[in-house]
């Protein structure tokens, strides 16, 4: 319904290489990069985005306070963009989303963890830096567990507010069920108490 | 000695991370430089100019020069708003100054800047701005020049990062515990041994910086001083101690492989019996069944050591 009504854009990525791959474009495509040898940039995709939140020129209401959710940059990173070309992206989808449009931006992005991929740290310690907040989910340091399926640590990042707590880190447990999640404190899921 | 960080001039480089951002003492070192009445350009890539203006007050926003380069730092809009050279010919323009009145160059961030240009050009970019007065020879007094340039220290290698550090005169890391922020200052002046020293502090609101002593043992998170603290021996379904009696039991335990030194009677018999089953007590035996592909060789393989 979202879709219908313009309220949703929804870039279908693996789809969308396809075209690029296998058939000409005549225009600039968001995932141009696939074609060419040496794409130094994400331009291309950023005028998608900007492109998407420009506002449709009608009667009703325009929608204000966009949000821009990035699923995933990491397979950015594999398809061979450069750590640097994401994150002059993501650069200017904040000058866009989040500065002159005053919406938000929810990025996912992969952790390497112990396998050494300098350009993924770099990515995803860029992004930490720039962001307000951060959620970090991971498993269970003691392994796998039917009822407590992760654990969700948040790191609050307000520069601008620094008298605001300092130590704002919290750690949730959660378990997924069917269509939302469930939270607790750490050693508080039901299954255990 | 962090508030007085700006009085030796040269770069200044503050290191923070993901975990303790640095942003707000570049604020607080702002804002103290634009009140002592120098003159302070703000090399603005990483946020917004509203995002960095905010919680100054109007007294201080009307003394930053701010060259923003946030929102269109690549000229992918290709207006002719960006300054021409991006912000490596903006730091290079302020090479050229003949101002008395000193100056601070705040570039926010000096990580930004090294992920996108060589890190040799910006080396000596860096070095001719932040030398510039102390350029010897030269008939005019150059103001004292301080930059400060805000790193991210996660996003480089040690090459880079030891560049830069080889050109700082200060360096700041922010670290912390419990809460509390605290900054490790090492300290080069020219021609003395370097000095470090470790400051706690906060920054308030208005990004004034609040010197402290250290973490306050208050604000250690698990600790109530209404509720005393618990003895985790009571209420045990076990033993912990012994009795008086268990204790003398065990000490005249006599165990069965301990042989004392004296050669009493009991002792020899208790050895002998141990080691030389008596005939007719049950003893083991091992049966041996080898495989057809077993090599069996008669000869006794310690043979040939020469013992």
């Amino acid at each position: 319904m979202a879709r219908e009504r313009g309220q949703l854009v929804f870039l279908e990525g693996l789809k969308s290489a396809v075209d690029v791959v296998f058939q000409a474009q005549k225009e600039p495509h968001p995932l141009q990069f696939l074609r060419e040898a040496n794409a130094g940039n994400l331009k291309p995709l950023f005028e998608f985005v900007r492109e998407a939140l420009k506002p449709v020129d009608s009667g009703e209401a325009r929608w204000t306070y966009p949000v821009l959710l990035v699923d995933d940059l990491s397979v950015l990173l594999s398809l061979g963009m450069g750590a640097v070309a994401v994150l002059d992206f993501i650069h200017y989808c904040r000058a866009t989303v989040c500065w002159e449009l005053k919406g938000n931006m929810v990025v996912l992005v992969h952790d390497s963890g112990d396998a050494e991929d300098e350009e993924n740290d770099i990515l995803l310690n860029g992004l930490s830096h720039q962001s307000h907040l951060i959620l970090r989910a991971e498993g269970l340091a003691t392994g796998f567990c039917r009822d407590v399926h992760g654990q969700l640590r948040i790191l609050w990042r307000r520069p601008s507010q620094p008298a605001v707590h300092r130590d704002q880190s919290f750690t949730y447990q959660y378990k997924i069920q069917d269509k939302s999640v469930s939270f607790f404190a750490k050693g508080m899921s039901p299954a255990v108490l | 000695m962090l508030d007085s960080l700006l009085a030796l001039g040269g770069l200044v480089l503050l290191r923070d991370s993901v975990e303790w951002e640095g942003r707000s003492l570049l604020k607080a070192l702002v804002k103290k430089s634009a009140l002592c009445g120098e003159q302070v350009h703000i090399l603005g890539c990483e946020v917004s100019e509203e995002e960095f203006r905010e919680g100054f007050d109007s007294d201080i926003n009307n003394r930053l020069v701010y060259h923003d380069f946030f929102r269109d730092p690549l000229n992918w809009s290709k207006t002719e708003e960006a300054f021409p050279g991006g912000p490596l010919g903006a730091l290079r323009a302020m090479c050229k100054r003949t101002d008395p009145v000193p100056v601070t160059i705040a570039l926010d961030s000096l990580s930004w800047l090294l992920l996108r240009l060589p890190c040799t050009t910006l080396c000596q970019v860096l070095h001719a701005v932040s030398h510039q007065d102390s350029c010897p020879g030269d008939s005019s007094s150059v103001g004292k020049v301080s930059v400060l340039g805000l790193l991210h220290e996660e996003l480089h290698g040690p090459g880079p990062v030891g560049a830069l550090s080889s050109l700082a005169q200060t360096e700041v890391t922010l670290g912390g515990t419990m809460g509390q922020a605290s900054a490790h200052i090492l300290c080069r002046r020219p021609r003395q041994r370097p000095t470090d020293q470790t400051q706690w502090f906060s920054i308030l609101p208005d990004f004034s910086l609040d010197l402290q002593e250290g973490p306050s043992v208050e604000s250690q998170p698990y600790s109530d001083p209404h509720i005393p603290p618990v003895d985790p021996t009571t209420h045990l379904t076990f033993n912990l101690h012994l009795s008086k009696k268990e204790r003398e039991a065990r000490d005249s335990l006599i165990l069965p492989f301990q042989f004392s030194s004296e050669n009493t009677k009991s002792s020899l018999l208790r050895q002998q019996a141990l080691l030389r089953p008596r005939p007719g007590q049950a003893t083991s035996h091992i049966f041996y069944e080898p495989d057809a592909y077993d090599d069996l060789d008669q000869e006794d393989p310690d043979d040939d050591l020469d013992i």
